[in-house]
């Protein structure tokens, strides 16, 4: 398996986490309170070129992958309710501590104790939901 | 300074930085049908250490074969360690107006950096806040199978509607907890 194409994409990923500011607290509290354009055009933008690079890569039929397999769009596991609740608990706790998990890794590596922090709890959560997931409505 | 090396250093606007978010979707796929997303690692690394005799299901496979998966992680904690420490912005985020105001009604001072001070630094709230909304995200997430990044920026873009409800989810959460449990922690804390 290469590996470093990975490594690649991941180090631009942090980066623009970064240069973004998506990764900033204030950032998130002020997309929350809809006080800037910032985020919201962060995302708008991001979806669209997403939605076009993803159709241009299903259009040119001849592109394979790296390894020269055909390209699939994979699938999201089947499922509804656990989407919604699930959802909703993440953004309770993105609406306090205002980092998702992209910006979580990206602010570690700058050194954020509060992002250490804050990644030792969502591996927490994490376990915790393995443990009771069987439980859970999905 | 020259321009090339200012624009290194400088925060990028959404127009520039959303679309380059957006192309890690197709590059995911064409790196090796991948779908783009990151909070998988998150359950990788508790499979990483989850002790023989504990024996969670969830956390029973071989999380080497997502190794793809774990080293984009480290790529984003080096990128972050490159744009936030070797090429960081010398300036605290510029906020609306709108957002500075509200802020020092919350009684959060604007430093440099992404997090105010208070949760920035290790002090009892800082521990606590960080901590515990740490594990409402790691436990959504993986309720959700996917964050931010996996369902609002790759499920929506590749018109998943599973992806769309964990969105609204995301954000109605979001609102709430921005609106009524943030703005008092500050005040409760000082």
């Amino acid at each position: 398996m290469h590996l470093l194409p990975y490594l690649l994409a991941g180090l631009a990923f942090g980066f623009v986490m970064i240069k973004s500011e998506a990764a900033s607290w204030y950032r998130i509290m002020e997309m929350f309170h809809f006080q800037s354009f910032h985020m919201f055009g962060i995302m708008a933008s991001a979806i669209a070129t997403g939605l076009v690079g993803v159709l241009l890569l299903k259009r040119f039929g001849r592109l394979l992958t790296l390894d020269g397999e055909p390209i699939v769009v994979p699938d999201k596991p089947p499922g509804r309710i656990n989407y919604i609740l699930g959802g909703l608990i993440f953004g309770l706790g993105w609406g306090v501590i205002g980092l998702c998990p992209g910006p979580i890794f990206s602010l570690v590596g700058m050194g954020s104790i509060g992002a250490l922090v804050a990644l030792a709890g969502a591996l927490h959560g994490t376990w915790l939901y393995g443990l009771v997931k069987s439980r859970l409505p999905h | 300074m020259n321009t090339a090396l200012a624009w290194l250093y400088a925060p990028w606007p959404w127009y520039v930085s959303g679309p380059l978010i957006g192309l890690m979707v197709p590059l995911m796929l064409w790196i090796g049908n991948r779908s783009f997303g990151i909070s998988n690692n998150l359950r990788h690394m508790c499979a990483m250490t989850q002790p023989k005799s504990v024996g969670v299901d969830f956390f029973q496979y071989n999380w080497r074969e997502q190794s793809w998966s774990l080293v984009f992680a480290g790529g984003a904690v080096l990128g972050g360690f490159l744009a936030g420490v070797v090429f960081a912005n010398p300036n605290p985020v510029d906020l609306s107006v709108a957002a500075l105001t509200m802020f020092s009604y919350w009684n959060v001072p604007i430093a440099g950096g992404f997090l105010p001070p208070v949760l920035f630094d290790l002090t009892w709230m800082g521990v606590i806040v960080m901590f515990l909304g740490g594990v409402l995200v790691g436990f959504g997430t993986r309720y959700a199978s996917g964050c931010t990044s996996g369902h609002a920026i790759t499920g929506l873009s590749t018109l998943q509607l599973q992806s769309l409800l964990a969105v609204l989810g995301i954000f109605s959460g979001g609102l709430f907890s921005a609106h009524f449990i943030t703005p008092h922690l500050f005040l409760l804390f000082g």
